[in-house]
């Protein structure tokens, strides 16, 4: 028996309808595993806001969840357009979202910094016109 | 007391052993052992799916019979403001009231009476703890016992509020006591419902130690014995009413809501839909609201497997209702009942854990997903759980076998019978 389940989805391009499935899928494994409630809360936002990212801004991608024994990794890779400045992304409302969408309540430009509060770490991997890979771990106990 | 009281049985003798309810249920909490229907009793959150779903009537509903009036020297009936929905032409709900009394009850407390309290202490309690927002109602039992055992995250945001059948049956008692005379076990609360779900509430308490309802009635029991008593032509001295459209409106989905007099709330009945609500405040999809207002059955309280109505004619029937009623007519100047809060915490109930700790659930969680290669994911149920992953799980937890695959025992015998042909 392997130390870790590894779990793959693949997040489809443009389609708000199955945005979530991921991580709610996660979610009720977790669930099932005794895990903290804490800890399953911490995934599920932090998942669902960069599946989110992933069907708006990279033409979907591929999520890969690694639970081992005492953290639970979560890989977000996109072939999409890279982000430009990290730093700038990183600050809480900040948006490249323009006005008329912001006006409709999307692009808060909480999208990065909540998978920052809610996941323990967090490391993004970028590069212009290639795409990003997010990985984010959060951590049992 | 028992664990997990459910007011679901089965009769045996009826089931076919079909797959209708075990696919419906939103817990998966049936399986079909042996030609029968099981319920999991840890899994069950009583919203009735299975009763409507099931074509031979085996599911059913477990609620006290009309005889428990015997039981009492003096009983109150507190009917739901879903009862008022099952007539036509009713501009008066005293034209009921005063029928619950010829029946045989002997004196009436209206449940909408207390569910007007709860509105007023509910838009108070908001206002005090706005840090604490979205709060989610408690008033539909089947969705508070979901909760409890799917969303551990979401338990803070319950309103502490008993339900308002708990606090008018409190009223009703201590009203009865000074009127009477007579100590609190000669009398008889009792609960007019629109669903099984009370009756597992009252039995099971969650929030409370006991229960002051002593019993829950059906609505559709309560029905044809109401309708001779019904009549305009009554004396019409005698008022029952207790309650305004706030208090009438709570058995429509989005009554409760509406009682908070605010914009900012979100409505949701049916059980599948409460439950992607509740994924996705989990998940944090949206964050300011002030009120999350859940029904397990559909149209509200008026949707409940005891009630005779369709529930969206019912509906209709007690907006018209309310058209005629004051907007309240309780009124708490600013106060709090003393039996309003919950008495005890709501504890979570991780009854869908796979293994006692998290070792040993990482184990098992490993070989279901093992499990869930090899079997076919068609779902069929032929094995008598729902989806393959929950045979999955059932194997796992040592309660079936990978041959009750029809499709891994076929290969089974396949791989059996070339043997024996090797053997010739």
């Amino acid at each position: 028996m392997s130390n870790s389940i590894k779990l793959t989805y693949q997040v489809s391009d443009d389609d708000f309808t199955r945005a979530g499935e991921a991580s709610s899928n996660v979610k009720s494994k977790l669930k099932m595993m005794n895990v903290p409630p804490d800890a399953i809360r911490k995934v599920a936002i932090s998942m669902y806001e960069g599946e989110i990212n992933m069907v708006i801004h990279a033409n979907g991608g591929t999520i890969t969840v690694e639970i081992s024994k005492d953290c639970i990794t979560m890989v977000l890779a996109d072939k999409g357009p890279g982000i430009k400045n990290i730093e700038q992304a990183m600050q809480a409302g900040f948006s490249t979202a323009p006005d008329n969408i912001r006006t409709l309540g999307f692009g808060a430009g909480m999208g990065l910094p909540n998978m920052k509060k809610y996941s323990d770490e967090m490391d993004i991997q970028t590069e212009i016109g290639v795409g990003t890979t997010v990985t984010m771990k959060v951590y049992i106990q | 007391m028992e664990e997990f009281y459910h007011s679901v049985h089965l009769d045996s003798s009826l089931c076919k052993g079909c797959i209708n309810c075990i696919k419906r249920c939103p817990t998966q909490a049936i399986r079909v052992h042996n030609g029968k229907a099981v319920i999991k009793k840890e899994f069950c959150i009583d919203c009735g799916e299975c009763i409507r779903i099931c074509p031979h009537h085996a599911k059913q509903a477990t609620y006290d019979s009309l005889d428990v009036l015997k039981n009492y020297e003096y009983t109150v009936a507190l009917p739901a403001p879903s009862l008022y929905g099952q007539f036509n032409n009713i501009d008066d709900a005293n034209i009921i009231l005063r029928a619950l009394i010829k029946m045989g009850f002997d004196d009436v407390y209206e449940v909408s009476a207390a569910a007007e309290m709860v509105s007023e202490m509910s838009r108070r309690y908001i206002a005090e703890h706005e840090q604490d927002k979205p709060f989610i109602s408690t008033a539909c039992p089947t969705v508070v016992r979901l909760i409890r055992v799917r969303f551990p995250n979401l338990i803070p945001h319950l309103f502490p509020f008993n339900a308002p059948v708990d606090i008018a049956a409190a009223i009703a008692r201590k009203r009865a006591m000074e009127k009477t005379g007579l100590p609190s076990e000669k009398i008889g609360i009792i609960f007019i419902s629109p669903c099984p779900a009370k009756v597992a509430a009252c039995k099971d308490v969650i929030g409370n130690d006991t229960s002051e309802v002593d019993a829950v009635v059906a609505i559709k029991d309560v029905y044809p014995k109401l309708l001779p008593h019904m009549s305009y032509d009554d004396d019409l001295e005698v008022d029952h009413v207790r309650s305004g459209r706030i208090g009438v409106g709570w058995g429509n989905s989005g009554g409760e809501a509406g009682g908070l007099l605010t914009d900012s709330y979100l409505a949701a009945d049916g059980i599948e839909n409460v439950i992607r609500v509740l994924e996705d405040l989990e998940d944090q999809k949206f964050t300011d609201l002030d009120f999350i207002e859940l029904d397990a059955c559909s149209g509200g309280c008026v949707g409940g497997v005891l009630t005779v109505e369709n529930p969206y004619v019912a509906q209709a029937k007690l907006k018209k209702l309310c058209k005629y009623l004051p907007v309240a007519r309780n009124h708490m100047n600013g106060k709090y009942l003393d039996n309003a809060f919950f008495q005890k915490p709501i504890e979570f109930k991780p009854v869908f854990k796979l293994g006692k700790t998290f070792a040993e659930s990482f184990d098992k969680m490993q070989q279901v997903e093992d499990l869930c290669v090899k079997l076919p994911g068609l779902d069929c149920g032929s094995c008598g759980a729902p989806t393959c992953k929950t045979l999955a799980e059932d194997i796992v937890r040592g309660e079936a076998s990978e041959k009750d695959c029809i499709f891994v025992l076929r290969k089974y015998i396949s791989l059996i019978s070339d043997d024996i042909d090797d053997d010739d």
